[in-house]
């Protein structure tokens, strides 16, 4: 790190770093969950639904699943993160 | 007929009841009669941050059961023939009012005067639930922290569902240094969370405390900063047009310009 770039840091520009942006960003994300109201069993049940339907044709990689709740620029998007190991062909 | 609005936010300690004696003194030096309605019942403060601690007799459950007449738990303030305040009870248990009774006295006191102001407790039970039952409109105060930003979305959501349509938005307590650094979320940054409209800025500033200190809203002092921004919210609630505040950071060091050398500002 040069010397203009700590100082630049070290004095706060509105870089992704700098504490408010932490804080946006903590909002948003908490916002998410409080405005829609979805409980955590409700996110775990949606997260056995996925396997199990998605199971039925693709072989899935369970235990890197990943669901989770993002604010997008005019909404709320379910995010899944699903890793495919094989697909099943006969069925 | 008067409006009656309430000043709510959910977390506690960000302004409110400052926020309610500020808005009330400033309507009330723009000659409306006004009055003020504590109705954090069990932990009264508006009072006191209005300096009228002294002269209470009766109190809002006095009034709504009567055990005296509206007029006479009505304190009239001195220094403005035209201002009132209904102080919380302190000793009551804070289930003492109900819903209904509020919406009762909040429209006998809306025939009377031109602005009610509610001051909301802390919370979302009960007192919440009192305070925004006879009201027509909504104040939310918030500071620029996630907590308090987080307790305004849920507020503004509950009175949505509560009806009390289009609450407006005050964000207190802005240190223009530290939005300037980075390091507090700008009036732009909570507006674009908070799905709400501005009503005004207040920044943070010594006064505040010092007028606490002496009961005597910040409003009364033509110097106080945060006193100018509670005198143009309380105009533009006559529906008065008035610009935003342009705050400045306070002080010009050595080690500021040097901060702002390097933040290209």
């Amino acid at each position: 790190m040069g010397i203009v770039s700590f100082l630049t840091r070290f004095f706060g520009k509105d870089d992704e770093l700098s504490s408010k942006n932490v804080a946006k960003e903590r909002l948003r994300l908490v916002l998410v969950h409080d405005r829609l109201d979805i409980s955590e069993k409700i996110m775990e049940n949606l997260r056995e639904d996925l396997i199990a339907t998605i199971g039925k044709y693709m072989e899935i990689d369970q235990s890197a699943l990943e669901v989770s709740l993002s604010r997008e620029e005019d909404g709320v998007a379910l995010l899944a993160n699903i890793p495919i190991m094989n697909v099943r062909r006969t069925s | 007929m008067g409006k009656v609005i309430v000043i709510t936010s959910g977390k506690g300690g960000v302004g409110k009841t400052t926020t309610t004696a500020n808005i009330g003194t400033a309507l009330a030096m723009l000659d409306k009669k006004v009055v003020m309605v504590d109705t954090d019942i069990g932990l009264r403060n508006l009072d006191v941050v209005l300096g009228l601690e002294n002269r209470i007799v009766y109190d809002i459950v006095d009034a709504v059961r009567g055990n005296c007449r509206l007029n006479q738990a009505l304190i009239k303030d001195k220094r403005f023939g035209n201002m009132y305040l209904l102080p919380a009870a302190q000793t009551k248990d804070k289930t003492a009012v109900t819903e209904e009774q509020m919406v009762e006295l909040c429209d006998k006191l809306k025939d009377e005067f031109d602005f009610v102001i509610i001051d909301c407790p802390a919370g979302i039970e009960h007192g919440f639930r009192n305070a925004i039952a006879g009201a027509e409109e909504a104040i939310v105060v918030t500071t620029p922290e996630v907590s308090a930003v987080r307790d305004a979305d849920r507020i503004i959501g509950l009175l949505e569902a509560a009806e009390v349509r289009s609450p407006r938005l005050i964000i207190n307590r802005i240190r223009t240094n530290m939005v300037q650094s980075g390091d507090m979320m700008s009036v732009d940054d909570i507006l674009s969370i908070l799905a709400v409209e501005l009503l005004g800025i207040v920044p943070d500033d010594d006064a505040i405390i010092i007028s606490t200190n002496r009961g005597e809203p910040t409003v009364m002092d033509d110097a106080s900063q945060p006193g100018q921004a509670y005198r143009n919210i309380a105009r533009r609630l006559c529906g008065e047009e008035v610009p935003l505040m342009t705050l400045t950071a306070k002080k010009n060091s050595f080690f500021s310009r040097l901060k702002s050398l390097f933040s290209g500002e």
